[in-house]
């Protein structure tokens, strides 16, 4: 049943010219990046011959490519996430869910796939680019996989905390934008654990989406990370579900 | 009444239903039974809970008090197995725009748990019911709003359901849409019981078999249709004369009670169900040259019926009655 849901969303998303625009918006952006990266390559590339144990392009072009874009997808999720909840409220088919044989969690993780696996689909297209250097040299495999597996995990956050955003209001407009602000915020959190007070600061960074990523970009594999994106998506999933039966429940 | 009922034989059993909103209570202690293959006419002016008891019905919304069964299921402690058994059409038609009509009876198909390899024919099957056999293709979006509902109407049935709840089904419908929606809903009594709620009094006379009323939350009437038939049967005649009698003369005819001049003109003769006066009227005026010109017996309408019992206490409902007496 979770899957008869996640399709349905998926189709509907390729049913309106939203989610190839978006694929072709940030395949466009991702490639220009791309592209800046290998020049910049090319550039050091005499300079790293000579250093002993230089970095390799898997941290040269693949790291930088995948942190912009998790930065771009910040920006593109929000957009992706809004409609899921609030427009069936707004337009009323919510009640075709409600009145069919499907618990609430169902219908909030097949939603919650369904997003998922069109950003499974981008991410694919995203990970065509670092593929294609093999033509010309090696790449770290592990390195990749484990940024791969960052970015999905972001990006399973992102949505998560969007489907709960859709879930609280009947105008997609407003979830797109709480959204944005609550991911831009905790994106933000660690820059000010800087300058404050190293105990304080080391709990904002400790929650800050990024610095999870940041560790997983350097393939850096600690599972506490992994495990702080999946409490995170877990929550979020949770309180949508809250969110859906407080609607049917006497308040 | 209710509890006349054999219970264990309803198919919908529906025990002291409340909801409130904040403080605004919407259904207040509402209790009643529907049998298989009856059609039940759910009337009420606006704002009367309608909406809401057609929502707790198909699961939309949580009782705030009270219990559901369907088929002998609850429906908050196994809504899965209650929710098979209903299909439900709410006030607007809960249609994705941008999907064709196959695409989202396919999809309804599927929530519905339908088998795999029964979707096609139970998509086929909803679709020539409601006549949408030529617009498969289409959009829905790009449909006319009576197509819309019957998309909606489909979806309710596409799983076969025990029980169809229609919210408001012929809103904003023009009357050719609205008498194949009928007929469509007469059809659907014949194997699924059906609840049907409206405030148009003529669809209750035309489609239903028994009739509730509801009013601000409350169950006030609930009656079979004959049974709404004869509370209509008034016992009035209009007459109007060119060269009236008396009122003395028309009191002296044999069953007339009395009688109110609502103009020079025109007379209104109450009398005695027991005793029809109609004949001895026109024979009285041929006789007496009172240059009769119309004689109409007055129905109560379904919507005195309707203000009468939506708007007053239940003795003065009673009112033409006790004057009959």
């Amino acid at each position: 049943m979770i899957m008869i849901v996640a399709q349905r969303e998926l189709r509907s998303l390729f049913l309106s010219p939203l989610a190839w625009t978006i694929l072709a918006v940030v395949q466009a952006i991702l490639a220009y990046m791309f592209f800046s990266q290998i020049e910049f390559f090319m550039q050091i590339q005499p300079r790293l011959a000579g250093m002993q144990a230089a970095p390799g392009i898997t941290e040269i072009i693949v790291a930088p490519l995948f942190g912009n874009a998790a930065v771009v997808l910040l920006l593109i999720v929000p957009l992706l996430t809004m409609r899921l909840i609030s427009d069936e409220r707004r337009n009323q088919t919510l009640s075709l869910l409600f009145s069919a044989p499907l618990s609430m969690t169902e219908i909030v993780i097949g939603k919650f796939l369904g997003i998922t696996a069109f950003l499974s689909l981008m991410m694919l297209m995203i990970l065509l680019m670092p593929l294609s250097l093999l033509s010309g040299g090696t790449l770290d495999f592990g390195m990749l996989a484990s940024a791969c597996l960052g970015l999905l995990l972001l990006l399973s956050s992102f949505t998560a905390l969007g489907l709960y955003m859709s879930s609280l209001t009947a105008q997609p407009t407003i979830a797109a934008i709480s959204t944005f602000g609550a991911l831009l915020l905790l994106w933000i959190l660690d820059w000010g654990s800087g300058s404050a007070e190293a105990s304080g600061g080391g709990v904002m960074a400790y929650l800050s989406l990024v610095r999870h990523y940041e560790a997983l970009l350097k393939g850096a594999f600690n599972s506490a990370d992994i495990v702080y994106y999946l409490l995170f998506i877990a929550t979020f999933l949770i309180l949508s579900v809250r969110r859906l039966d407080a609607d049917r429940v006497q308040s | 009444m209710r509890y006349n009922y054999a219970p264990m034989n309803s198919l919908l059993q529906v025990e002291q239903l409340s909801r409130s909103f904040g403080a605004v209570t919407a259904v207040a202690d509402v209790s009643f039974t529907v049998e298989r293959g009856e059609i039940l006419g759910f009337l009420g002016p606006n704002g009367a809970g309608k909406s809401t008891t057609m929502k707790m019905l198909s699961g939309n919304l949580a009782p705030g008090a009270g219990q559901i069964l369907v088929d002998g299921f609850d429906l908050l402690d196994q809504p899965c197995q209650a929710k098979a058994c209903i299909g439900y059409l709410p006030e607007q038609p809960p249609v994705y725009r941008e999907l064709t009509v196959d695409e989202y009876l396919d999809y309804c198909a599927r929530l519905n748990r339908i088998e795999r390899a029964r979707i096609k024919d139970a998509v086929a099957m909803a679709k020539e019911r409601c006549g949408l056999t030529s617009v498969g293709r289409r959009l829905i979006g790009n449909l006319s709003k009576g197509y819309q509902q019957r998309v909606g109407i489909a979806q309710a049935i596409i799983h076969v359901p025990a029980l169809v709840i229609l919210d408001e089904p012929t809103v904003g419908l023009d009357p050719i849409q609205i008498r194949e929606i009928r007929a469509l809903i007469r059809e659907l009594g014949q194997e699924h019981s059906v609840i049907l709620s409206t405030h148009i009094l003529p669809e209750v006379q035309a489609v239903c078999d028994r009739v509730q009323i509801i009013d601000k939350g409350a169950l006030v009437y609930s009656d079979t249709i004959a049974g709404l038939d004869q509370r209509m049967q008034s016992s009035s005649i209009l007459l109007a004369m060119h060269k009236p009698p008396a009122e003395q003369v028309l009191l002296s005819i044999a069953g007339v009670l009395s009688v109110d001049a609502v103009s020079d003109e025109h007379y209104r003769i109450h009398f005695d169900p027991q005793c029809n006066p109609a004949q001895q009227l026109v024979e009285a005026s041929v006789s007496g040259n009172w240059c009769l010109y119309e004689l109409v017996p007055e129905r109560m309408s379904l919507e005195q019926v309707f203000v009468d019992i939506t708007c007053t206490d239940h003795a003065h409902a009673e009112e033409p009655k006790e004057l009959a007496e």
